[in-house]
């Protein structure tokens, strides 16, 4: 199988004066999830819209697979299953026959859509709802039968926009475990996000985008060491309150420690620089300290630092 | 190049083999939908009180003869049932994919712009069919009760004229639809233009301009209900004494190949304009 492949070559998109995506060049190769990550009015869906033929560039070119999707759109998404914002399904149609429609426009051999339909629908945990009319599922439904719909056709790219947007926890979490599932096929898998935890959960590169500009690409362990400036951070659960002096005095105090701050009354962030030796005297210290220290952990959200400095930085 | 594309071992099918999925699928849609069930009775209250009232009453405007039965019955009526399907069919048919998001389902796939509008089209084209076979049916089963088997053959021709006025609607209504974002927007305006400006712009040019309206659609499908007058009417000039030397006033009356032409034109016009309009419109 080719190398599957998702380039920007200058893509822009603009809307009178207001530029959403401004010269983007992007090249990204290879079985991996990247991540999409900026704010809101980043230029992110703009972007995965213009992948999709959702939208027209001003100029530049989306390419997969080397193919502009604007010039030869039906071969450019030949092998991509998408999932844009959230698509609603015609409402009369049951998720088998919207899926249905979808295998056949997409050319599923008729003696394969059946067992395609069914498997799509088993990865997304939809199979007792496939003969029910789409118009009667919940939000969370239809994104599920969406993300099914992209897969019909076993692609070799996939471009999600947000999958987990608008679903309640528990949805997320399952939409998130669908998405880590998929990776373990031969897929390029190409995902905007604002969540930072659900990107350093599931992805293994990160393209970040502000102002439709592209800021990094890079590796998550890249970005995240990248913007950390070579000091390493441990978040302390404890069991007991903790007062601000005795942050201030007994553990910003501690060997190899560059700063340590109360993130609420029992829970502590603590910086230092240092290798794995270090961390474990920081705990041994930290448990003869008897603060009542129960977890000891590297932090959820290095990538979200990382984030907030490069997003901060091009304000 | 081929129009069918490789991916793997899945062969993305021709342009036409879309059409037809996205006419079969839409289609699916439209015949479980409410507006379908709400068209379909008015059609039939349309037709109930028309068998009602002709049966009570008989009105020797309409029992006159076959022609001014069917002439009476369709003539009057089949351009209003069109236009309703038209409007509950086409007015939203492409302004929903972007207000209703469906649009979002579909698009993203290797599929043309054009092949989904064609597809949709030929659907509602379909429904509006279903429509009319039922009013049509009705009509020629009264027809049958006073007059026989004997059904005029300009009936047949009505009949034709009327379809092929149904896909110049329908062409009109995707037009529509496809200028507009809001599925209520289109809706609307396409109602108003046909059930009031049409026929006010009309009147106006004819009866006070003393213009030939031939390009306003519902003159060209005057057809419908003239085929089925004999002799067919053509444009008559009166002159009224009200002043001195006279007022000349004409009333005009579509021929039959004027007609055709109005209801071609509008049909290849909207047509190209809407494909055109939906092939660049996007979805932000």
């Amino acid at each position: 199988m080719a190398n599957q492949s998702l380039e920007a070559v200058n893509l822009t998109k603009r809307y009178g004066s207001f530029l959403a995506v401004s010269a983007l060049n992007l090249k990204i190769e290879g079985s991996k999830c990247v991540g999409f990550l900026g704010p809101n009015g980043a230029g992110k869906t703009t972007t995965l819209k213009m992948f999709t033929d959702l939208i027209r560039p001003s100029t530049g070119q989306g390419l997969i697979n080397g193919v502009d999707v604007h010039t030869n759109k039906k071969k450019a998404l030949a092998s991509v299953g998408t999932l844009i914002e959230t698509p609603e399904i015609y409402p009369s149609l049951t998720s088998k026959e919207a899926l249905m429609m979808i295998a056949e426009i997409r050319g599923v051999p008729r003696a394969e859509r059946n067992k395609r339909i069914e498997e799509a629908v088993a990865e997304v945990r939809m199979e007792e709802w496939i003969n029910k009319r789409v118009g009667k599922f919940s939000k969370g439904m239809k994104q599920r039968i969406c993300i099914a719909s992209a897969l019909l056709s076993d692609p070799t790219v996939l471009l999600l926009d947000e999958p987990t947007n608008g679903l309640d926890p528990r949805g997320m979490s399952e939409v998130r475990d669908i998405v880590k599932s998929l990776k373990s096929k031969k897929r390029l898998i190409f995902m905007s996000s604002h969540i930072l935890s659900e990107v350093s959960e599931v992805c293994d590169e990160v393209a970040m985008i502000d102002h439709g500009k592209l800021i990094v690409y890079d590796t998550v362990s890249n970005v995240t060491a990248k913007f950390s400036e070579g000091q390493n951070i441990v978040e302390v659960g404890l069991q007991r309150p903790i007062d601000d002096r005795f942050v201030t005095e007994n553990i910003a105090t501690l060997p190899s420690v560059e700063a340590a701050e109360k993130k609420d009354d029992r829970n502590l962030k603590i910086r230092f620089n240092g290798g794995l030796d270090i961390q474990e005297r920081i705990l041994s210290d930290l448990v003869r300290l008897k603060i009542g220290v129960i977890s000891y952990k590297p932090p959820s959200s290095e990538l979200e630092d990382a984030y907030l400095k490069l997003i901060k930085d091009t304000v | 190049m081929s129009d069918t594309e490789t991916a793997s071992s899945i062969t993305v099918p021709s342009n036409l083999t879309q059409v037809g999925v996205t006419m079969k699928y839409t289609f699916l849609d439209y015949l479980r939908s409410r507006r379908f069930f709400i068209l379909l009775t008015i059609n039939l209250l349309i037709s109930v009180l028309l068998t009602v009232l002709i049966g009570y009453y008989r009105p020797a405007s309409f029992l006159a003869s076959d022609l001014k039965f069917y002439g009476g019955w369709w003539g009057n009526s089949v351009t209003f049932v069109i236009i309703l399907s038209g409007i509950f069919f086409g007015g939203d048919a492409i302004s929903g994919e972007f207000q209703n998001k469906t649009g979002y389902f579909a698009v993203p796939n290797p599929i043309k712009r054009s092949s989904m509008y064609l597809g949709k089209w030929l659907a509602a084209f379909l429904a509006s069919t279903a429509i009319l076979v039922i009013f049509t049916a009705i009509t020629v089963g009264n027809g049958i009760y006073y007059f026989g088997w004997n059904v005029p053959i300009q009936f047949g021709e009505s009949v034709l004229f009327a379809w092929f006025y149904l896909a110049a609607v329908l062409g009109f209504t995707f037009f529509f639809s496809s200028l507009f974002k809001s599925s209520a927007m289109s809706i609307i305006v396409t109602a108003i233009l046909f059930l009031f400006v049409f026929g006010l712009v009309e009147t106006l040019v004819s009866g006070l301009v003393q213009v030939e309206p031939w390009f306003i659609l519902t003159y060209g499908a005057q057809i419908i209900g003239n085929i089925l007058q004999v002799p067919y009417p053509l444009h008559s000039t009166t002159v009224s004494s009200i002043r001195p030397g006279g007022v000349t006033f004409t009333t005009f009356n579509v021929t039959v190949p004027e007609g055709l032409a109005i209801i071609a034109l509008y049909f290849i016009i909207t047509a190209i304009l809407g494909l055109v309009l939906f092939d660049r419109k996007e979805f932000t």
